[in-house]
């Protein structure tokens, strides 16, 4: 007898957050400077 | 042999300019948090947002300098988490989206699952007397009570936080449960709502 396989897309496990991400906040940490002036601290984003 | 680098390591690292440790940081601590995320929200995509989120804010507390719980960073990172879990909870809570076609009674809609004031108080009393019989357990004890419960760790992560041995976690835990059942019976407490 012939088998008919469904494809569940439900079966996909969540392990871990998907490489763009990552990336995203690799990129977000490499172009944040937090810059000092008069006891003050400002966020500076170089992108 | 593999030598690992301390997550309190890496963050000094990061601290001082090297990126790769914050990489390291995300890769190494990736899985658990996702899936600790995961399991409050249900949802992949708010998973990701949360993920997202909560570095961003690892991220600008470090570069900060603000960051002051050295040797602690997994459980610091999963506060994070689930405060922007709650966050996120608080902002949606009151405005339930229906996506489904098939028809609804709209009474569901209108539905508050939140506990009356009786409950609350209730609540908060069973919440008060717990912390209090909690505080009287042995320091080690409660530690590893602390992180298992409140922090959601897994006893490897309790040892090697400590510096004890998953069975010297195990035994702690165990010994915290039985001397806590022994304080609800000494103080007559119901701890029931």
């Amino acid at each position: 007898m012939e088998n008919i396989y469904t494809e569940d897309n439900n079966k996909t496990v969540l392990v871990k957050a998907k490489p763009e991400t990552i990336q995203f906040l690799l990129s977000y940490s490499k172009s944040l400077e937090i810059i000092e002036s008069n006891g003050l601290q400002f966020e500076s984003n170089l992108n | 042999m593999v030598v690992q680098i301390e997550d309190s390591q890496l963050v000094k690292q990061y601290i001082q300019g090297d990126e790769r440790a914050i990489e390291a940081l995300i890769n190494r601590h990736n899985s658990r948090l996702t899936g600790f995320i995961y399991s409050k929200v249900g949802d992949r995509e708010l998973t990701e947002d949360i993920f997202q989120d909560t570095f961003m804010k690892v991220i600008r507390t470090l570069k900060k300098g603000a960051y002051n719980e050295e040797g602690k960073f997994l459980p610091w990172v999963m506060r994070i988490a689930h405060n922007l879990v709650i966050d996120h909870f608080r902002k949606h809570n009151r405005m339930p989206m229906y996506n489904s076609k098939e028809s609804y009674n709209i009474f569901s809609l209108l539905g508050d699952d939140k506990l009356n004031a009786e409950k609350q108080l209730i609540k908060e009393q069973i919440d008060s007397d717990l912390l209090k019989m909690i505080k009287e357990l042995p320091e080690d004890q409660q530690e590893v009570l602390e992180m298992r419960i409140y922090k959601d760790m897994s006893f490897k992560e309790i040892s090697d936080n400590t510096g004890v041995s998953i069975n010297t976690a195990l035994g702690r835990m165990r010994y915290a449960l039985i001397n806590l059942r022994k304080l609800v019976e000494a103080n007559s407490i119901v701890l029931t709502n």
